[in-house]
């Protein structure tokens, strides 16, 4: 039996305030984007952060529901690769969101070096860089177009904290850690 | 069409176009998953006024929040912008964010930097 006082148990001593695992839809990510509102206007979260969290949350869940979709273009691949899981805690005064999803093992390298290539740059070369990314005229389909970590590392000034873990010979787990606090 | 205007929900912007009076006005969340989608619509009346553009146009951007999806979109509207004040009619876009949010003036002197239009800072009191 699944021991669901352990699940809670860990939750509680990270001090999750919400997690889903799951499919990502559109509607999925509006009504988490409104209970996080809620909650962080209950807490008397100061207006900055809200606004902070707030961002990055959008980022990292619309990270999560576009390359879901991606995943699910592959033929072939299980249904599992479809699910994902999040979680926002907050210990102290520092929020942390965590992302979990199947990544095509193919798209590993690509991904790998774009965050570390996010990692390895300076508030003002991050800057430079999203100018960059935002002109340079290309688009992914869905309006993407690769700003999105970029982003997230430039509101948090915090570096992206990530895993790939070998799942089989065609897919890996890929976790994110994003860490948002108020020195900046 | 004198007049073209979009409602807001909790994921896009209300958008009002007054293409007689010569007033754009975006304000609220642009959050959408699919922003292209959304800001094709603006795009293309922007292009209809490029032809009748009267001779000052005025846009006021008042966003809350809005994600790198829409960035590159308002990009592309503020191109078509561009255009509109390279053929002759005087543009101004007044780019309006709250005291405290850093980031969004931070995001306004972003496009500043790549666009070629006079650009005013309007910060607004919660």
């Amino acid at each position: 039996m699944v021991d669901v006082f352990d699940i809670y148990d860990k939750m509680e001593r990270n001090n999750i305030l919400l997690s889903f695992k799951g499919e990502i839809t559109s509607d999925l990510l509006t009504s988490i984007l409104q209970i996080m509102e809620n909650k962080m206007d209950n807490m008397q979260e100061e207006p900055k952060m809200k606004k902070k969290v707030y961002n990055v949350l959008v980022e990292c869940l619309q990270n999560l529901y576009h390359h879901l979709d991606d995943c699910a273009d592959v033929a072939g691949i299980n249904e599992k690769v479809r699910s994902a899981i999040f979680m926002i805690g907050k210990l102290e005064n520092k929020y942390s969101i965590f992302t979990g999803n199947y990544i095509l093992n193919e798209n590993i390298h690509g991904l790998k070096s774009r965050l570390d290539e996010v990692n390895s740059l300076t508030k003002e070369e991050l800057k430079e860089y999203y100018k960059k990314v935002l002109n340079n005229g290309e688009m992914s389909l869905k309006g993407g177009g690769g700003l999105g970590m970029i982003d997230i590392a430039r509101k948090t000034g915090e570096k992206l904290e990530y895993n790939f873990l070998d799942i089989d010979n065609k897919v890996s787990f890929f976790t994110l850690n994003i860490k948002v606090s108020q020195q900046q | 069409m004198d007049k073209y205007a979009i409602e807001g929900s909790p994921k896009t912007p209300s958008i009002t176009f007054d293409l007689n009076g010569g007033v754009l006005e975006i304000k609220g969340r642009s959050i959408p998953e699919n922003s292209i989608e959304f800001y094709k619509p603006l795009v293309d009346a922007l292009d209809k006024y490029t032809s009748a553009a009267k001779p000052a146009t005025t846009v006021n951007v008042q966003l809350e929040y809005f994600n790198t999806s829409s960035s590159k979109c308002i990009l592309d509207v503020f191109k078509k912008l561009e255009g509109i004040h390279k053929s002759g009619s005087a543009v101004t876009i007044n780019w309006h964010y709250e005291e405290d949010d850093e980031d969004m003036l931070e995001a306004g002197e972003d496009y500043q930097a790549i666009i070629n239009v006079p650009f005013k800072m309007v910060m607004v009191n919660e």
